[in-house]
């Protein structure tokens, strides 16, 4: 109808005329949207407003007066309008307002002037969203399952699920199965077997665990204020974590933050505002951290708290420059993997690798099945982890526990035997490769006098040399799959002092055995399964709605596909993330980027302060968790009760963790309180495409299945009202709502080729159907091992980072694996750190560092939890808390647990569920001791990212008996040029604790 | 008439507890009049996963058994309810009414298998319904089936035929078998959870190194020349006997390899054991 119209009026006078024909049709609209929505009569009533429609030349034009939820309009230019909208001329004013809706012309005519939109920001904006909800009224959403029970459908970070509403609440939350209407999944036919998995989602345990964590008594319901912050008198900053709050208003607690924040920048400049959210939040494209937030931020100028490569480290700083993968954070690309596997492979070696604690990322249990394939067909399975994981419990086989952070010495040893016994492809090693001479001769021993033979690794790793030739030779006679990391370079083993080496060496391993050929490639079956690689819909690092180009992958696909208003940060200086306490503390501290563009992005060594910048004063926290998964994190405590930060504000679900120790609070709801759009374990950006990992694509409506709790709201509403104070509502939100951002992120994906948003919201999914066999990705790293030009469907590495024709060899200088890596010659070739090529270099803090050894013997490793993912699904009253290998319930208190064996618990007369003191001279923790055979002796196993932080004592300098066990961890980067984390090397003592020695509860 | 059993992979659970989570998730801040009052929140729930690790560091293994109301055809709860408090269903689900129970805590203690759970704030004896108000209504399932991602549970209705075939074609199992009390839960692959293993590893040396002897025969024997079992050394030279009975007595290992002195070692089994290196 749109064309049809704008065809017909060719002349400016019948354009005008049409215009005016709109413009009268509006009321007509309200009116009987008002008459048939007692919803949208009710928000018609809260102003009684005039708004004027017009050209900006006034000659034509509309007002309406709006009186108790009635709207009159006369044609004309009103005097005194309280909203006015101005269209350049009756060609943009069509553009914008004839159905269907189109945001590129409103863009357009928004960047160029064209409209204008004049009024105070609480009645521009309340104006705008009365004429979304006008067009929203009556959406059908859900499926009726009679007994009045709704199902929603939302997504979460551990997978999708059904949502069953009953009288506005939820009463069950299950994983999605599908109907008869949605596509078969894929088969793959291998050794005279056909393999598919089942038509239905899985789900992790803490995404099972929702319903308890969205009705937890630990929910904060109003807006809060620390009782003796004021401030406009003593803020008592001392007291942050110590003392309680007391229940404001809204209006109240924004006036607050929006004055803090124009103070600020009033009494220091732009930058003074440092802003940080974890590494996760509650899913959704629009809702995650990467969306909404920054779009906020960047109209205010800003600080970012600049993320490591958390649980990528030693592939970004270590393995990316022997292979380049820059762009996947130096982990290997994975495409066609799952069909390679299970056709051609014969071993398995999972090093520090546990798919079946963390779902890969983002994918629940998805990969588990086809584990059990490999397991049926009879694939020789062998785990390398100080820790017997549950990936090794469920399929069994060789189990190898190296001391921890020693991990390359093994993969030295390795190298060695085949070396010597002629155990690798030469053929492929001269043709793919570059300097293995020279890494060879290390190896031999003839650099520095060591061979590293597997007697050399006994005296470091511990594995018995026999057990390292026989696991040489098996892998250098079978053709093998190595899975490095929990998804392929995702894991433990990269995040320890010697983590960058360790990786380092996976690589070169797979050099010398012919990666990519037949059977014989990266990954354990949790990434390559052969859904549809080309149907586009976003993953939630493309940035949402942020308009953010610089700062997520955005540029790459959604920002062309959804057009949208682009947003710019003007303060160009960050804070390393794992050096904030230094930042505030010290005032200064250095860092270096994750910037996974190219090799070399990693080198830029930045400052803060930045040049002409000051020291950040204020602190707008998304969410409470650094204290679990930062490292040595009773640094982060001491900060917060710092003069030097004014003002702190914590914007959050949960009263946790570093929520306590905020000025203000803002509570926000969760996700199954909002509108939102997703895809099952698609996160895009650093894990292109990690939609890989599951066996059906699902697209998720994430419907708002009930209304936020007590006061919350969500993300988007409460930065929204902000904006509303400081000038920029409608260019935050352009003027319309989440659920109309739903609509536009829909309209931008591949999704409307398929299924009609009216279906998709009611129905709440999609299954992408998988492609013909004929069509399915090729297999990664193939084309390399056949000097064939790239055929993988990614974009990476970027055209200018081929050094001969673009898409001919990997990203490195000589376009081969690089056993000596031309950008380190380059960048540090003396670095003792970080060689030239991967060396055996002990850990700054284990079995070599004598003195501290003596003083605590004992390892901890703290790898990524397994039931709750960072600090989602833990405390909150969760009924993860009940599940015995989580936490502990002793004397009315849920501990943390830590494993030791029963060795190293007999010598300090431990028993299974004593309470113990876990410390080091960084802090203490007290955990619940698990006696146990899956450790050996001297290392002892506990995760990472507890949600509770609880001193006994003074905060940031008593034990914590919530299990933050970041507590213990060094602060130390694995190697000074970089930004990283090396929470695997740390070493602590336990003894028995007295549960009378320190405050209860 | 085909009834109810739920049939449980021991070897497929990997402890993920995404059973003991729907159950909750299910049951607690939900009544389902007639089936069964408002579980707790917190604390024991109506499924739980016992885990059992067998060896020592560095030869173990690991294996969970998730353990629920076992719906039994002798059910010692159903004896215990003087007045039709616990009943059995013709598709054998056994409930607890939650009207007619209130106040009978001695229906908790009457559970051999411990699965009947005192809620306190309702005064009431709660456990496993297996959704039954779901399954009335054509669920097809009951929650923690539909969430177990690994296929260690399955419910069926079965014959008895269908049952009797099932089970020689599994080797499904009754768990504490001598309770007696003739559950509708059976086992697949019990014996992970409920025997022991002797397992060792041989070594040789060759050329003055120690390597991992591979394919060598080794053979378990009781009570003089009874052949419990004989193996082959894989590549690490380990070797396992497994399902054999805990606290059994004394086994003779004998380890033989072509050109070399065989070893015999005498294991008196308590429970699962590592002899560690033996080298020929």
């Amino acid at each position: 109808m749109k064309g049809a119209i704008k065809f017909l009026a060719k002349t400016e006078a019948v354009k005008k005329k049409i215009f005016a024909i709109v413009l009268y049709a509006l009321q007509l609209k309200l009116n009987k949207t008002a008459r048939e929505h007692d919803d949208f009569k009710k928000r018609l009533k809260e102003k009684d407003i005039v708004v004027q429609i017009k050209l900006k030349d006034n000659s034509c034009g509309r007002y309406y007066s709006i009186r108790d939820g009635v709207v009159s309009s006369k044609k004309g230019i009103h005097e005194k309008p309280d909203v006015a909208i101005l269209f350049e001329n009756a060609v943009v004013a069509l553009d914008v307002l004839l159905p269907p809706r189109d945001y590129l012309a409103t863009i357009n005519a928004m960047k160029s002037f064209q409209i204008g939109l004049e009024g105070p920001e609480e009645l521009t904006s309340w104006w705008m969203e009365m004429l979304c909800l006008m067009l929203n009224m009556g959406i059908e959403y859900g499926v009726d399952v009679g007994r009045g029970v709704k199902r929603y459908t939302s997504n979460t970070n551990g997978g999708p699920v059904f949502v069953y509403v009953k009288d506005g609440k939820i009463i069950r939350i299950t994983p999605i199965e599908f109907d008869e209407k949605d596509p078969d999944p894929w088969t793959i036919t291998a050794r005279g077997r056909k393999f598919t998995p089942p038509k239905k989602t899985t789900i992790a345990p803490y995404t099972q665990v929702f319903k308890s964590m969205i009705y937890s008594p630990d929910r904060i319901l109003y807006p809060m204020k620390r009782v003796d912050f004021d401030p406009n008198g003593e803020r008592n900053v001392k007291n942050r974590g110590i003392s309680g709050y007391e229940r404001i208003s809204w209006d109240e607690a924004l006036d607050i933050v929006a004055n803090e924040i124009k103070r600020v920048k009033r009494e220091y400049g732009p930058g003074a505002i440092v802003n940080g959210s974890g590494s996760h939040h509650l899913w959704g494209v629009l809702g995650y951290w990467l969306s909404a937030r920054l779009r906020f931020f960047n109209h205010i100028g800003w600080t970012p708290i600049a993320h490591n490569p958390d649980s990528w480290e030693g592939w970004y700083w270590g393995a990316m420059h022997h292979w380049g993968q820059s762009m996947h954070l130096g982990a290997p690309e994975s495409y066609g993997t799952v069909e390679d596997c299970l056709k051609e492979c014969e071993m398995v070696v999972f090093w520090s690798s546990d798919p079946e604690a963390t779902g890969g990322v983002y994918a629940a249990f998805e990969g588990t099945i086809r584990r059990q394939w490999l397991k049926e067909l009879g694939v020789q399975m062998v785990h390398i982890d100080p820790y017997y994981n549950h990936t090794a419990a469920l399929f069994g086989g060789k189990w190898l526990a190296p001391r921890p952070a020693t991990g390359n010495s093994l993969a030295l040893a390795i190298a060695y035997v085949w070396i010597t016994e002629g155990l690798y492809d030469k053929e492929y090693v001269e043709k793919n490769t570059h300097g293995f001479e020279a890494w060879k001769d290390y190896i031999l021993g003839k650099e520095d006098g060591i061979p590293k033979t597997p007697e050399w690794q006994e005296g470091e790793a511990g594995i018995p040399a026999r057990e390292v030739r026989a696991l040489a030779r098996q892998w250098g006679r079978k053709k093998t799959y190595l899975a490095a990391g929990g998804l392929s370079g995702f894991g433990s083993a990269c995040r320890d002092a010697t983590g960058n080496e360790w990786a380092r060496s996976m690589v070169c391993l797979m050099a010398m055995q012919g990666l990519g050929k037949p059977g014989v490639n990266m990954g354990g079956m949790q990434q390559g399964t052969p859904v549809d690689m080309n149907f586009y819909f976003p993953g939630y690092a493309e940035g949402g709605l942020s308009g953010d180009i610089a700062n997520t992958a955005s540029a790459v696909n959604l920002y062309v596909r959804m057009p949208h208003l682009p947003t710019v940060n003007t303060v160009y200086q960050m804070i390393p993330r794992l050096r904030l306490p230094e930042a505030i503390l010290e005032g200064h501290t250095i860092g270096y980027p994750t910037d996974p563009k190219t090799i070399e992005g990693q080198f830029r060594k930045f400052e803060y302060p930045a040049p002409g910048y000051p020291k950040v004063r204020m602190y707008y926290k998304y969410g409470g968790s650094h204290f679990g998964t930062m490292c040595e994190t009773n640094r982060y405590a001491r900060m917060y009760r710092s003069e030097n930060l004014e003002f702190v504000v914590n914007q959050s679900i949960w009263f946790e963790g570093e929520a306590k120790f905020a000025d203000i609070i803002l509570p926000a709801c969760t996700s199954f309180e909002r509108w939102d759009i997703s895809e099952f374990a698609n996160c895009g950006g650093y894990i292109q495409h990690s939609f890989n990992q599951v066996n059906n694509r699902v697209c998720i409506m994430q419907h708002k299945c009930i209304e936020p709790l007590g006061e919350s709201k969500s993300d988007f509403q409460i930065f929204n009202e902000l904006a509303k104070r400081l000038g920029f509502s409608i260019m935050f939100s352009e003027g319309i709502t989440e659920l109309d951002w739903c609509k536009r992120l829909f309209d931008a994906t591949d999704l409307p080729k398929f299924i009609t948003w009216e279906e998709f919201l009611k129905k709440g999914y999609y299954v992408v159907p998988p492609p013909p066999e004929s069509m399915r990705a090729p297999v990664s790293f193939r084309c390399f091992a056949e000097g064939r030009h790239k055929d993988t469907p990614e974009i990476a590495p970027l055209p200018a980072d081929y050094t001969e024709e673009v898409f001919k060899g990997l990203q490195t200088q000589t376009g081969k694996i690089e056993f000596v890596c031309s950008s380190l010659v380059r960048f540090d070739p003396d670095d003792p750190e970080r060689p030239v090529m991967t060396k055996y270099i002990p850990a700054w803090e284990g079995h070599h560092t004598k003195e501290l050894y003596g003083k605590y013997p004992l390892q901890l490793i703290t790898p990524h939890a397994r039931y709750s993912f960072h600090t989602m699904g833990d405390g909150k009253r969760s009924w993860v808390n009940d599940i015995p290998e989580h936490r502990v319930l002793i004397n009315g208190y849920y501990y943390w647990i830590v494993r030791i064996n029963s060795k190293d618990a007999a010598a300090r007369g431990i028993k299974n569920n004593d309470l113990v003191k876990v410390f080091n001279d960084r802090g203490a923790v007290i955990c619940a001791a698990k006696v146990t055979e899956r450790v050996p002796p001297g290392t002892v196993h506990s995760y990472e990212s507890s949600a509770i932080y609880d001193p006994i004592g003074e905060p940031g300098e008593s034990p914590d008996r919530g299990g933050c066990m970041n507590i213990l961890t060094p602060s130390r980067p694995i190697i000074k040029k970089s930004h990283s984390i090396a929470a695997n090397s740390c070493l602590v003592e336990v003894e028995k604790w007295n549960e009378t020695d320190g405050g209860g509860r | 008439m085909k009834r109810w059993h739920l049939i449980i992979d021991i070897e497929k659970c990997e402890n993920c507890n995404n059973c003991f989570l729907a159950c909750k998730d299910e049951h607690v801040d939900n009544e389902w009049p007639g089936y069964a009052a408002p579980q707790k929140g917190e604390g024991k729930g109506w499924i739980e996963v016992l885990g059992k690790e067998r060896g020592v560091y560095p030869f173990i293994d690991v294996a969970y058994l998730p353990l629920t109301c076992m719906h039994c055809d002798d059910a010692p709860c159903i004896k215990a309810s003087k007045n039709g408090e616990v009943y059995k269903r013709p598709d054998g689900i056994v409930i607890i009414d939650p009207r007619k129970a209130k106040g009978k805590k001695e229906i908790v203690s009457s559970c051999p298998y411990g699965v009947i759970v005192w809620n306190e704030g309702l005064n009431l004896p709660q456990k496993c319904t297996l959704c039954a108000h779901l399954l009335d209504e054509n669920w097809g399932k009951t929650r923690c089936v539909q969430s177990c991602p690994t296929g260690a549970l399955r419910l069926a209705a079965l014959s008895e035929d269908e049952l009797e075939g099932l089970k020689t074609l599994e080797g499904l199992e009754v768990y504490r078998p001598h309770l007696n009390t003739k559950p509708m839960v059976l086992y697949k692959n019990l014996y992970r959870f409920t025997h022991c293993f002797i397992g060792g590893s041989v070594a040789t040396i060759i050329d003055g190194k120690e390597e991992c002897l591979e394919g060598a025969r080794v053979t378990l024997t009781k009570d003089g020349d009874k052949i419990i079992g004989e193996t082959k050394t894989d590549c690490f030279g380990d070797f396992k006997f497994d399902r054999l009975e805990e606290d059994s007595g004394l086994y003779t290992v004998k380890i033989e390899s072509p050109g070399k002195e065989g070893k015999t070692l005498q294991v008196d089994l308590k429970k699962s054991t590592y002899i560690g290196v033996i080298y020929l």
